[in-house]
């Protein structure tokens, strides 16, 4: 599997959540959409791990499986070595003070009849970590720690500014000391003023506490700044894995590849070599066949096998892991591609993506 | 109001036509309670024939009101306010009649919105809405009109539109959406297009595609752009001009890639500075502290002076003009006045 480490704070192995389809008018279920598809990771001591895709690939429900807020339907989801998916009543609350969340929409995600101070000291008395007195000037401490002020612990969120509203999320996730947490998507409602703040906060969270993330987005270049290594997924499956700067130097699956080159750029002097990708994600409860982005694909040596051949995860350079059987190496050997109607031999394809005019 | 030391440049040299679109001291303030939000205030400028001119800000600066103002879209307590001139195709829109407007709207100026989930009613096909324009605005024969909306589906880009035609909204994903939009914005022919936020909800595959087909309709149609975002890339990309707001006013404008290389505004060079930038990562991204104030409560002076690093006491005393820095472009800043000023403060955009 891809960036397995040797001592994980997380490891998640095999983890699938298949939702059902239900449809007519009694809901029988028809079908099934596999959100998560047999998804494998490791998040290292004090690291973010981004994970990078589009609407609809999963990512959303890989981080609130891996935090056991949606079940999983199967896989192991270890934590420091303890297994989080036995865990039960007692031991699963006290398991949720390592791992947090922050969310996405700042505007629905606190509770608009709580004040902040009530927000963030939830977490203290739910896990007895303070009371009283002490509680509060914990509070007042966390506020202060994210860039707001103590005295705001008595007003409502709707008096805050969606960049405040989002380091009071930050400020509940730390309340109970967790060593990681999921960040879904957590600066992409704010303006980009805001978003430097609040990103820069994120990380000077984790070096002052050797905080993990797994950091959840689809904007690449926030995930470029944040994360060590990132994983990208399409249709609930991870197709590439890789460092940050060799996933983003050279990215090897031909999704990736796309996914970069889309991303407008902030410089009317580089025009850059964009692959326009036909058509739409396609549904994930009826994925196609063979290697999911094959209808979309432009790599030149794409062929019938790709429609046929469900594509490993594999290592192409060291610690570089691409699902692609027509960029080389490739375990598929030609013979079985062939079998499969192949008719293009694996070839490196790597479109130069910026260029100067 | 302090008005404009120097005359503000019209973008039309001498010489030229009269732009299609002349926009003077625009304000549109909501009277709310005994408090008055002056969101839009003193926005000037001009699109020309054919162009694509960027607006960007982030929320709050006044971009989308400016919009719905040039379609006389404002409703109470909102307030288009006397003074405000719009001049669209030599014809003042602030003295046209409803019906006048009505006339204009969706016939010369047309708009597309952010939102391509809510914009379009879920229980008409797609034919159905994309041919009642035609029937509405040009009353068009129930035929003409079908054929009409076949045509622009095409247009956009929709794969075998014919059949596409007779499907409902759920059924199209949200670029394909966009795409029926953008098609409906079309079918009378305008010559100007509003485009608020039109990729924002849509992902970067997509958002490509959007952008890849705006900039092929706007050649083909010989169609005028007024694109709104907030995306300073997805004005690189597409735009040839730019506007820049903050606090209800334009405080920098200038063609895009003198924008993008020569900023004279602390606010556009923060803005510019403040986006992670794909290729170069950074250890920290530099911010601009604090937020946007308030409509209702634009400081004294700059509006932008309490989070500016080089903001000194002629920023509060003296609201800025908008300076020219070269022929077609201008700050409203007083470091383009004293220039000398104009060094890295040492303190900038440090804070957190």
């Amino acid at each position: 599997m891809p960036g397995a480490l040797a001592d994980p704070l997380l490891s998640v192995r095999k983890l699938t959540k298949h939702f059902p389809v239900r449809t007519g008018l009694f809901g029988r279920a028809s079908g099934q959409v596999r959100a998560v598809d047999g998804i494998s990771l490791d998040v290292g001591h004090g690291e973010t791990l981004g994970i990078v895709g589009e609407s609809g690939c999963g990512k959303t429900t890989l981080g609130r499986t891996i935090l056991r807020l949606v079940e999983p339907t199967s896989g192991e989801i270890r934590f420091d070595g303890v297994d989080v998916r036995a865990l039960k009543g007692k031991d699963l609350r006290a398991m949720r003070r390592n791992m947090q969340i922050i969310f996405q929409d700042p505007f629905s995600s606190l509770n608009p009849r709580m004040t902040i101070g009530a927000t963030v000291r939830e977490g203290l008395t739910v896990h007895r970590i303070a009371e009283g007195a002490a509680a509060d000037q914990r509070v007042r401490q966390l506020l202060e720690e994210v860039g707001l002020r103590g005295e705001y612990a008595s007003q409502y969120p709707h008096e805050f500014s969606g960049g405040q509203r989002q380091r009071v999320g930050i400020a509940r996730a730390l309340a109970v000391e967790p060593r990681f947490i999921v960040c879904d998507e957590p600066v992409s409602a704010l303006d980009v003023s805001v978003q430097a703040q609040v990103i820069n906060l994120l990380r000077d969270l984790q070096r002052d506490r050797g905080l993990a993330y797994l950091f959840i987005a689809h904007d690449l270049s926030v995930v470029e700044h944040m994360a060590n290594r990132v994983a990208v997924m399409y249709l609930g499956r991870i197709v590439e894995f890789a460092t940050a700067p060799d996933l983003y130097r050279e990215p090897l699956m031909p999704y990736t590849q796309a996914l970069l080159s889309a991303v407008p750029v902030p410089d009317p002097v580089t025009k850059r070599q964009r692959i326009v990708l036909a058509g739409d994600v396609p549904s994930p409860a009826n994925p196609p066949s063979g290697c999911v982005f094959h209808p979309r694909c432009h790599h030149p040596a794409r062929d019938a096998a790709c429609a046929a051949i469900v594509p490993p995860l594999e290592e192409k350079s060291p610690g570089h892991w691409v699902a692609c059987i027509k960029q080389p190496p490739t375990t598929v050997a030609w013979d079985e591609q062939r079998k499969a109607g192949a008719t293009k031999q694996p070839e490196r394809h790597l479109p130069v993506l910026g260029t100067a005019v | 109001m302090t008005m404009p030391a120097r005359p503000v440049p019209n973008s039309s040299a001498a010489g030229e036509s009269p732009p299609l679109l002349r926009v003077q001291d625009l304000r549109t303030y909501f009277h709310v309670g005994g408090a008055v939000a002056r969101a839009v205030d003193g926005v000037s400028f001009d699109i020309r024939q054919g162009e694509t001119v960027g607006m960007v800000g982030e929320s709050g600066c006044g971009k989308s009101v400016t919009a719905l103002s040039l379609l006389r879209l404002i409703d109470p307590p909102g307030r288009i306010e006397s003074g405000s001139r719009i001049e669209f195709e030599g014809r003042d829109l602030l003295t046209l009649n409803e019906e006048g407007i009505r006339q204009l709207r969706g016939n010369r100026i047309a708009m597309v919105f952010q939102e391509p989930m809510t914009a379009l009613n879920p229980v008409f096909t797609i034919g159905d809405q994309v041919a009642e324009v035609a029937r509405v605005h040009a009353g068009a024969s129930r035929r003409a009109a079908w054929d009409r909306a076949v045509e622009m589906l095409n247009l956009v880009g929709i794969p075998d539109p014919r059949e596409r035609a007779k499907s409902y909204p759920h059924q199209l994903s949200g670029g394909m959406r966009q795409r029926v939009l953008i098609a409906m914005a079309l079918v009378m022919n305008p010559s100007l297009l509003i485009a608020d936020e039109p990729t924002t909800a849509l992902d970067v595959t997509i958002q490509a595609q959007i952008l890849e087909l705006l900039a092929d309709l706007q050649q083909r149609l010989g169609l005028a752009v007024l694109l709104i975002t907030h995306d300073l890339g997805v004005v690189a990309e597409v735009t040839s001009r730019v506007l820049v707001m903050y606090g209800g006013q334009i405080v920098e404008r200038a063609p895009v890639r003198e924008l993008f290389a020569h900023p004279r505004h602390p606010y556009t060079r923060g803005l510019l500075e403040a986006m992670p930038r794909l290729g170069r990562p950074r250890d920290r991204l530099t911010v601009i502290p604090g937020t946007v104030p308030p409509p209702t409560r634009w400081p004294s002076g700059c509006r932008f002076r309490d989070r500016c690093a080089w903001a000194w006491q002629r920023c509060a005393d003296e609201h800025p003009p908008e300076y020219v820095v070269t022929a077609d472009h201008t700050a409203r800043c007083h470091l383009v006045d004293e220039p000398s000023r104009d060094v890295t403060p040492a303190a900038a955009g440090v804070a957190r």
